[in-house]
């Protein structure tokens, strides 16, 4: 039973203890998932917006939605994925960004706007390896444990990381 | 909700529907990979865009699944459709090759894939607009991905010169239906929802040509006779042995769920 007035607030609350299944140092709140959340009496709808089309974790995240409501005695929601616009590492915070650092993760920078042909460019990022700060990496691969992550070696104290692609 | 009397609504259902034909079976190719990558760095990104792009196939498959006039879901139309139905391109049902050919078929896929999503972002079907716009994002590392390859292969060794010149010999031919249009695109043309193929085709081209001849494999031969009619379920014998595997467990046990 709903032991009280159900707030945006409130589960906004209960879904920021949900953490994200494949980078549990960050919850799916912060990870900027969470788009929106709708309070119609006493039915909640939660709007989430998945981050790559080939991420697993979507169902696994919808599960632990659910599963997080139920446990809080709220039984009426709803769970609607929206995609536009699109999911953007333009979402996360500041402070979301330094927790993926200390976690060992290099985080996303802003994103730019790429053009045409840009993508065909060698660029060098900076990418800071999270673990002595050196900017003396080099990407390894564009593609890493998960889609939203490339791999990066650092030169400086010879750590292998992982970087947030900014996306 | 039947389609019937409603040519826009049957047009967007075909036009929905071989774009995810197009990933899916692509991505059924790619998957082929898992384990068997050159160096394991490869075999990750690999599977990794193989995920990408099933993951499109999926949102353009649930929403083909809303507009079919005989109600199928997503499921069904992935696993009940035989070789005929499908309208895929025949460059997607390729076999993998040697990596170089992998790496060709996804060089010439990810820039049509990039083109297409770009000018789909701005289609007046919203639901459309919004996948382009998710999955133009993802295809950028994926074009980025196999134009490095392109490079590094054309520009290589004697050996991985020679394997990519072969494979560019092989597949350059499948690239032609890329930018057939028919009675569907124009339809769509019309409504401001489908992409002009004919203005595709320049994009790539330039893309293809830039990529190719600074891999040092020359400038295409175009002229060559290329095979038409994928959109229309004409395929090559490769359809049915991919079909045969992706789609063995739901003819064995229709529905099985785990």
């Amino acid at each position: 039973m709903v032991m009280q007035v159900l707030t945006k607030e409130k589960i906004l609350e209960i879904l920021h203890e949900i953490k994200d299944p494949e980078i549990p140092a960050v919850s799916i709140v912060e990870m900027g998932m969470v788009r929106d959340v709708e309070i119609n009496g006493n039915s909640v709808n939660v709007i989430i917006t998945p981050t790559y089309s080939g991420c697993p974790a979507i169902k696994v995240i919808e599960l632990d939605i659910a599963m997080s409501l139920k446990t809080s005695g709220i039984s009426n929601f709803n769970i609607r994925q929206k995609l536009s616009p699109p999911w953007t590492t333009d979402w996360m915070s500041d402070e979301t960004k330094e927790k993926l650092r200390k976690f060992g993760i290099a985080p996303p920078g802003k994103t730019e706007e790429m053009s045409a042909l840009d993508f065909l460019e060698e660029r060098s990022p900076e990418v800071r390896c999270p673990y002595c700060g050196s900017e003396d990496t080099e990407l390894k691969s564009e593609f890493s444990s998960t889609a939203c992550k490339s791999m990066y070696m650092c030169h400086a104290c010879s750590q292998p990381f992982e970087h947030f692609k900014c996306h | 909700m039947s389609n019937n009397g409603n040519p826009e609504r049957q047009a967007l259902f075909s036009y929905v529907l071989r774009h995810a034909d197009d990933r899916l079976i692509l991505g059924h190719r790619l998957s082929e990979w898992c384990g068997h990558g050159p160096i394991l760095e490869e075999d990750i990104a690999t599977t990794n865009i193989a995920l990408d792009i099933l993951g499109q196939a999926v949102a353009l498959l649930e929403y083909a699944s809303e507009l079919d006039p005989n109600n199928r879901s997503a499921d069904e139309l992935a696993y009940t459709r035989n070789d005929l139905q499908f309208t895929n391109l025949l460059l997607c049902e390729q076999p993998n090759g040697d990596f170089a050919g992998t790496i060709l078929r996804q060089f010439f896929f990810d820039a049509y894939s990039y083109y297409l999503f770009d000018e789909l972002k701005n289609s007046a079907d919203e639901k459309l607009a919004a996948i382009a716009a998710r999955s133009h994002k993802e295809v950028i590392y994926h074009l980025r991905h196999s134009s490095k390859w392109v490079l590094r292969l054309g520009d290589g060794t004697e050996e991985s010169h020679g394997r990519i010149a072969s494979a560019l010999d092989e597949l350059l031919r499948f690239t032609g239906q890329m930018f057939e249009m028919d009675k569907t695109d124009e339809i769509l043309l019309n409504k401001g929802i489908a992409v002009n193929l004919n203005h595709l085709k320049g994009k790539w081209r330039e893309t293809v040509d830039r990529i190719l001849n600074e891999a040092t494999l020359g400038v295409p031969d175009y002229g060559i006779h290329m095979p038409s009619g994928s959109r229309m379920g004409r395929h090559s014998e490769y359809l049915g042995y991919i079909l045969s595997q992706m789609q063995f467990l739901n003819r064995a046990y229709p529905g099985a769920e785990w």
